[in-house]
């Protein structure tokens, strides 16, 4: 089965005053068809600039500065800027963190959406708003013909993030990235629209790429999760083989931080330290000044370890006995 | 009690020194972002430089242009370069009256930055006080003093100032006083509005539950928190002024003709404009031009480095 | 909305009632007209005579209701100066005034919107950087001597424009304009890109600003992310969020280039209101400055009025207070 989504070594880089960053460092991941990714890491990691190098929509001082992005086989990065504008919508859409943000707050729903229909597909304005009415059925949204005629304001956050994935889902793309799409909402309508989003990616065969920094989130979801530190991916497998046998320490400390696996009235474990400074970081491996397991060895570049479960360390956490 | 007291004394000292410390560290910062533009660097040094020259013109313009006793009528309309009866070359040429250009225009250009200076500084206190108290009082006074801002920011400046002049008379007191009248409230809604924003914070609450006297929650506390929009108001505002009352000057409402400003000797060079001339209108009008752009492009600067969203 | 606009016409009238009070004695507190009128060697008795005439021995109470009396039938009073009904002269040079703006406006608009659309698209470019720097020009150099240049320009060293007044009055659609002929265009496109100046730079800045500003939203990144092209998100998406401010700022300074004519009509010699408002400050024709001065105040008022309802239907989450 050919993925749906390739990424391999992908660089992202951004010029600031004087100094180089490079915010998404050799990336490699794949998602099959009707697959969900978990792409998890703290602010500053990289994972939205992740996405928004998948979708070529880097603008200056960045630039995607290697690597290849192949969508259902065809590379994007060959292509010319209008024929990756052509993909976007069609092939591969994004979801983004804020719903209060991502529509505009002048315009009407149905014509937004409209919008979204009519730009690749030459449709009459009455037929783009039907789709736009099927596509808010599909997210289970109520009486959708009246909420086409709404302004965003007058929705609720939880059902302005379902016009969104409706408007993302309307070319039933291959590949949805969905950035922190739950973060702003209340935990009852997160839970709504997590099963939503599982139901859509088994229905539909779209394959998903969950972008967010909470694992609680990711461990229920996910079918893959990918573990990013310092702009790259440090270590990737299964949901299972991540949550439940992690290698890398640092992903080891997530887990730990997360509450409900401690016992009630104990100090959660921390990892000790912040996020590095992109455009300061220590040679070798990333983590190093923050890791109990560091030494000497940790200044130079760490080794991949691992076959279908990978990990970026020179002293990963043994693997359990099979 | 000397035991209470020493470790009292080393805190004031040090508290005190922290913040000369940052003060001065601040003003470095705020430098070293404004120098970033070339164009910037060099509107300020034109700024100094004209204003160095505008009132240092007794000791700089080779003649004094409104003493009467020293014009000749046998120089009047020489053109620039031209050497007068004076025996010095006259730069910029003379006008009608026999009167150096050059130091015409200095004379005029240090009415402008007196005019410019005076109403700017005026209106911002002014400004601020009705900024201040209305952000600070609330309620009815509040809502008055914001309506008569409201109303006359909806009014252009030009004609307020216009009919201030012609109620005031014509004169340099005059002039400053309708300008200030005129751009007070652009200083009083912006302090109005930084004010308000501050006011929710919690620390004017809590300066406001010590017993401090309101004066002084309103200047120590409140104050330094709504001034880097007020700088970049106010050096926008002098241009404005001095652009106002050149032009008022040229309308023949500002100053008379017997006080040197530019905006007059624009206008009695526009007299002369279908002849050949023209230096006697031109020259005055590139200096005023320099002069306004360059206070607003270092406005624009300003502006750009106190905007906390250009912050590294 | 029809219980919002009895309320703030209700509300317009207090202001201008309010305003005509401080015009009026704040015009009346200028010197005496009579001196500026009468030939200096005129005897007492014919000065006693001509400030009885005008009522002018009053006092000021008693004076402004003697003009609030005489403004309900209509009569503003009559020019010192021109020696006729005010409310005649002021409108026989409205019109000159209003094209002058109308023409000014269009230019500012026109030119002033597409630049600084680009100037905010490609905010980089060589081309933006140039727009900036002239729109700071446009609206720093006083309008008076940019006007002085121009006549300098293109009536005395190219000759190719006259250097003042109205041209041929035509007819257009029923309405006396110069903008009917052709020598009327020749002479109000100086005067009217002089006037426009100002207001181009501030449109230019606003528009820039608001461009740069939309591109880095989340629902532009959005649009992208669906595939529209940059000119489908500038025109459909941006264009109609940034045209809330412009709206609001177009509106604001529609009334500050009316009182801005002041100036552009003195230097071009242009007939309109401005220059009559200027002549009668230096000659203290009192009732042509308060007949002006009012008019100014309501025309402000509706300008204002008006762009607050332009403001609610562009911009849906604006609910008209006062409505039900």
């Amino acid at each position: 089965m050919t993925a749906a989504l390739d990424v391999r070594g992908l660089t992202t880089r951004f010029e600031t005053r004087g100094a180089t960053v490079t915010a998404v460092n050799d990336v490699s991941f794949a998602v099959e068809p009707g697959r969900i990714l978990g792409l998890v890491g703290e602010s500053g990691s990289g994972k939205s600039v992740t996405g928004f190098s998948i979708l070529g929509l880097i603008d200056s001082p960045g630039e995607i500065a290697a690597g290849e992005v192949r969508i259902d086989g065809d590379d994007l990065r060959a292509m010319s800027p209008d024929q990756l504008r052509r993909m976007r919508g069609r092939k591969v859409s994004m979801v983004f963190q804020d719903p209060m943000m991502t529509l505009n707050p002048v315009l009407r729903v149905g014509d937004q959406m409209a919008m979204a229909v009519r730009v690749h597909d030459r449709v009459s304005k009455r037929a783009a708003w039907d789709r736009a009415r099927v596509a808010l059925e599909t997210v289970g949204i109520p009486a959708p013909a009246e909420r086409l005629r709404a302004y965003p304001h007058q929705l609720s956050g939880g059902m302005r993030q379902r016009v969104a994935i409706a408007t993302a889902l309307l070319h039933r793309p291959s590949v949805i990235i969905a950035d922190e799409p739950t973060t702003a909402l209340d935990v009852s309508i997160q839970g709504q629209i997590l099963a939503e989003v599982r139901r859509l990616a088994d229905e539909t065969g779209t394959a998903i790429v969950w972008i967010t920094h909470d694992l609680a989130v990711v461990s229920s979801l996910a079918d893959d999760i990918c573990v990013m530190y310092a702009g790259r991916i440090v270590e990737s497998g299964t949901a299972e083989q991540v949550i439940g046998h992690p290698r890398h320490p640092y992903t080891r400390g997530l887990i730990d931080s997360v509450p409900s696996r401690g016992q009630p009235g104990e100090a959660l474990p921390q990892i000790p330290g912040s996020t590095p400074q992109l455009a300061d970081l220590p040679t070798g491996c990333a983590f190093r000044p923050r890791c109990s397991r560091a030494s000497e060895l940790c200044r130079t570049d760490p080794p991949l370890i691992g076959k279908d479960h990978t990990a970026l360390c020179h002293h990963p956490i043994e693997e359990p006995a099979p | 009690m000397s035991d209470t007291l020493t470790p009292e004394g080393n805190v004031t000292a040090t508290a005190s020194a922290a913040p000369a410390e940052t003060r001065a560290s601040r003003l470095r910062d705020f430098w070293s972002d404004y120098r970033r533009s070339p164009i910037a660097v060099l509107s300020l040094a034109v700024v100094v430089l004209l204003a160095a020259l505008s009132f240092g013109a007794p000791l700089v313009a080779p003649q004094d242009p409104y003493d009467m006793a020293a014009l000749d009528w046998l120089d009047a309309f020489l053109p620039p370069g031209t050497e007068g009866s004076g025996g010095y070359t006259h730069l910029l040429g003379t006008d009608n009256a026999g009167r150096d250009m050059l130091s015409a225009i200095l004379y005029g250009l240090r009415t402008s930055f007196v005019i410019g200076l005076s109403a700017g500084a005026l209106a911002l206190m002014v400004g601020i006080c009705v900024g201040l108290s209305a952000a600070y009082f609330g309620g009815r006074l509040e809502s008055l003093l914001m309506r008569v801002v409201d109303l006359q920011l909806s009014m252009p400046a030009i004609l307020l100032a216009l009919v201030l002049v012609a109620m005031l008379g014509q004169g340099v007191g005059q002039i400053i006083l309708a300008l200030v009248v005129a751009q007070y409230a652009y200083f009083a809604r912006t302090t109005h509005g930084a004010a308000t924003v501050e006011r929710g914070k919690d620390y004017i609450e809590a300066a406001r539950s010590t017993p401090l006297p309101t004066r002084r929650v309103l200047f120590r506390h409140l104050l330094p928190n709504v001034l880097p929009p007020l700088i970049v108001v106010a050096t926008v505002q002098v241009a404005s002024a001095i652009a106002l009352e050149a032009t008022l000057s040229f309308l023949g409402v500002g100053l008379p003709l017997t006080e040197p400003s530019l905006g007059s000797l624009i206008s009695n060079g526009f007299k002369y404009i279908h002849t050949d001339r023209t230096w006697l209108s031109i020259y005055p009008g590139i200096f005023l031009m320099i002069t306004v752009v360059a206070i607003n492009l270092v406005g624009d600067q300003v502006r750009h480095v106190l905007d906390p969203k250009n912050q590294r | 909305m029809l219980g919002y606009l009895i309320r703030r016409l209700a509300q317009a009238v207090v202001v201008v009632f309010a305003m005509s009070i401080i015009v009026f004695t704040g015009v009346y507190a200028i010197g005496n007209p009579i001196d500026v009128m009468i030939d200096p060697g005129a005897t007492a008795e014919i000065r006693e005579k001509l400030i009885a005439q005008y009522g002018l021995d009053q006092p000021l109470w008693r004076q402004y209701f003697t003009f609030l009396a005489n403004v309900a039938q209509g009569d503003m009073g009559t020019s010192m100066v021109y020696n006729i009904p005010v409310v005649d002269l002021v409108f026989s040079r409205l019109p000159a005034t209003l094209e002058l703006v109308f023409v000014s406006v269009c230019i500012a608009t026109f030119i002033g919107i597409p630049a600084g659309l680009y100037a905010g698209y490609r905010p980089d470019s060589v081309a933006a950087k140039l727009i900036m720097a002239l729109s700071v020009l446009g609206f720093s150099v006083p309008t008076f001597w940019i006007g002085m240049l121009l006549i300098m320009t293109f009536a005395v060293n190219l000759g190719v424009l006259p250097s003042g007044g109205r041209g041929d009055v035509g007819s257009l659609l029923g309405i006396p304009t110069s903008l009917a002929t052709l020598d009327g265009w020749s002479h109000v496109i100086m005067p009217a890109l002089n006037l426009s100046l100002f207001k181009m730079g501030l449109m230019i800045r606003l528009t820039r600003a608001g461009m740069v500003e939309a591109m880095r939203t989340d629902y532009v990144k959005f649009a992208r992310a669906q595939g529209l092209t940059d000119r489908e998100i500038i025109f459909s998406h941006v264009l109609r969020n940034i045209s809330i401010p412009i709206v609001t700022v177009f509106g604001l300074e529609l009334g500050s280039t009316l009182a801005f004519a002041v100036v552009t009509e003195s230097v071009f010699t242009w007939p309109g209101v401005g220059k009559l408002i200027i002549d009668s400050i230096l000659q203290l024709d009192r009732p042509v400055m308060v007949t002006y001065l009012v008019l100014v105040v309501i025309l402000f008022v509706l300008i204002n009025l008006t762009v607050d309802l332009v403001y609610a239907r562009l911009d849906p989450r604006v609910r008209l207070k006062g409505g039900s």
